[in-house]
């Protein structure tokens, strides 16, 4: 489902040049859940930003379903991020001052729905805040609001779910109830792709890969 | 997306930094006020300028002594038109369908102790049909007065007032120079013509003015009354002939004296009106230009301001057109709204200016419509550039911008 072969990006910091990805390989099949771990500066964030055709890499093939991404214009970009995937935040990144559920209906909007709203009621409605609805995320706690900003992730239905340390904000009791809502999205038979530090995090993962220095330190088998 | 999505979003930001969003259509509002309010004093002008000219009567042509204007000199003589050349036109020329010969000048007129210096108008009795005036109260003149050298005269209705404030002057005995004249009539006003206010002047007989008040025996005006279907210019060259002949002009002297018909003059009031609207266009054009930038700066700020939402936009699947259309709709509604709130300002400015002067205002449904469609071309305009600077952002640099 998702092959990467030979990632590289580098970039300037500074006067120095950091080689956030240094030759990656890997590759997830469908319906799994994995997660990507590793001290931070290692890369982590810059693979989620190129998986999830938010950023292209330097040198290397990165595969969706097959499809070589570097090929794809803006536009198809965009509807890749609209459909194929949802990406998950780590500060939730919701719209200011626009409603949890106009939030949620934002991607079904884009993608000129007309029964956006009723869709992302149940979205809403899957991750247990229907009764938020109408609340701004500025009144809404952490842990709501990074079930607000999963709900937008899953609203178009995407295969696949990316999210770059989405407890990195959260206490322990709330990250765990947003790994059993991954979980659970996981069970529905979406590939889900997580960045942590966190090893309680981690261990929900049936899969996880190490990082160090933009390299693939450690990897469970591969497909 | 649809549109109606999109306006509202793009009111909600709007509305979210009111404030900004005001000083940012002010200047729209200012220029769009500014044109609406002269355009409509500029339409009431010209219709009044026009009602005037059409009431002093149409058809008609106005042979005058000395040369044209033209070039700044006036040629010397100004004694040169006689009665004979009045009764030269009315005879040869089958196509003039009346003559009034005129003479005028200016002489202090007296009521007991009321007075006034204005205007004598030695018409006869031709005058009053060819320059379309009505008698309000009392009578006109007859041909019997016009040959017996009647002492007898008209009023302007302003003179009637201030001759004789509120009492009926018709029959009363008032003194132009020193000759004791009855006041056989007063004439409905016909309001100020710029140049000339008839409702000032006092008519007498021909034959009176000439041989006892004015003492002229010379005209100042010959005023001609063409049939309707007559060729206006196509006589003024005929008069022009007659004339010519009558004063023995050689081929080499240029004219004694000049014609001007209606038309004329109804040319003069709308050039006058072009230069006035191309004035206000230039105006318009710099606040609209100026209102633009402050709408362009504004977009700029809200762009940068909103560099995570858009990258959080991106993100989740928008493409660069639509973060464009998002902001440029923006632009669009402060412009708009700007051009609907400027077009309400001009609307007051002009009411109340004509409320409170004696200007006339007339709003064209045009001026409206072209006050809208500039003010929202204002907004696209100056607000695609901003809108695509958003729409090519990178979605990770806008994502990590704090």
């Amino acid at each position: 489902m998702i092959e990467t072969r030979n990632l590289r990006k580098s970039y300037h910091s500074g006067e120095a040049m950091v080689h956030a990805l240094d030759g990656v390989d890997i590759c997830i099949s469908a319906g799994e859940m994995v997660a990507i771990t590793g001290p931070s500066g290692s890369g982590k964030s810059t693979l989620m930003h190129i998986l999830g055709c938010l950023d292209a890499p330097d040198q290397g093939e990165y595969l969706l379903e097959g499809e070589n991404v570097a090929t794809l214009s803006p536009n198809r970009l965009a509807t890749v991020r609209n459909r194929r995937i949802g990406f998950v935040f780590q500060s939730f990144n919701l719209l200011p001052r626009v409603s949890a559920l106009e939030n949620v209906e934002l991607p079904l909007l884009y993608a000129g729905r007309s029964d956006a709203r009723a869709v992302a009621l149940q979205a809403l409605d899957r991750v247990g805040l229907a009764d938020r609805q109408r609340h701004d995320p500025s009144q809404l706690s952490g842990g709501q609001r990074q079930r607000v900003a999963i709900a937008r992730a899953m609203v178009s239905d995407p295969a696949i779910i990316l999210a770059d340390e989405p407890t990195g904000n959260l206490d322990s009791h709330t990250s765990l109830e947003i790994m059993e809502l991954f979980a659970r999205l996981n069970r529905d038979g979406r590939t889900i792709i997580l960045v942590t530090h966190d090893p309680q995090v981690a261990g929900f993962c049936s899969r996880q890969i190490r990082f160090r220095d933009g390299r693939v330190a450690e990897e469970a088998p591969s497909c | 997306m649809l549109i109606w999505t999109l306006i509202k979003i793009a009111c909600q930001s709007l509305l979210a930094n009111t404030l900004r969003t005001f000083l940012a259509m002010l200047g729209i509002i200012i220029g769009v006020g500014a044109v609406i309010s002269m355009m409509a004093l500029g339409a009431g002008a010209k219709a009044q300028v026009m009602g005037r000219v059409t009431a002093m009567g149409t058809n008609l042509l106005v042979v005058r002594p000395g040369g044209d204007f033209r070039g700044g000199v006036r040629s010397e003589s100004n004694k040169g038109l006689k009665l004979a050349d009045a009764d030269a036109i009315l005879r040869q020329l089958p196509q003039v369908e009346a003559v009034a010969p005129l003479v005028m000048g200016r002489a202090q007129v007296k009521y007991f102790n009321h007075n006034m210096n204005t205007t004598i108008t030695g018409a006869p009795m031709t005058y009053l049909s060819l320059r379309a005036f009505e008698v309000d109260k009392g009578q006109g003149f007859s041909a019997l007065e016009d040959e017996h050298v009647a002492r007898v005269a008209l009023l302007g209705a302003n003179a009637a007032e201030q001759l004789f404030a509120d009492q009926n002057p018709v029959g009363e005995v008032i003194r132009i120079k020193n000759v004791n004249v009855r006041v056989i009539g007063v004439l409905k006003a016909k309001g100020d013509q710029g140049w000339f206010n008839p409702d000032d002047m006092v008519v007498v007989p021909f034959a009176t003015a000439m041989k006892q008040i004015l003492g002229q025996d010379y005209l100042s005006e010959i005023d001609v009354k063409l049939a309707p279907d007559a060729d206006a210019a196509a006589m003024e060259e005929r008069i022009g002939a007659i004339l010519r002949t009558n004063h023995r002009l050689l081929p080499t002297v240029e004219d004694d004296f000049h014609v001007r018909n209606q038309s004329e003059l109804v040319e003069m009031a709308s050039s006058f009106t072009r230069t006035f609207s191309l004035l206000l266009g230039g105006i318009a054009s710099i606040s609209l230009v100026v209102g633009g930038i402050g709408i362009m700066n504004i977009m700029l700020v809200t762009v940068t301001e909103r560099t995570r939402e858009i990258g959080v936009r991106k993100a989740i699947g928008a493409r660069d057109w639509d973060i464009l259309r998002q902001f440029l709709l923006e632009s669009i509604v402060i412009s708009g709204v700007g051009g609907i709130l400027g077009i309400g300002l001009g609307l007051g400015v002009a009411w109340s200016f004509s409320r409170f002067t004696d200007f006339a205002i007339l709003v064209e449904g045009r001026s409206i419509v072209l006050a809208l469609a500039v003010s929202a071309s204002v907004g696209i305009f100056f607000g695609y550039y901003p809108a695509r600077r958003a729409a090519k952002l990178n979605p990770i640099e806008a994502l990590r911008y704090e």
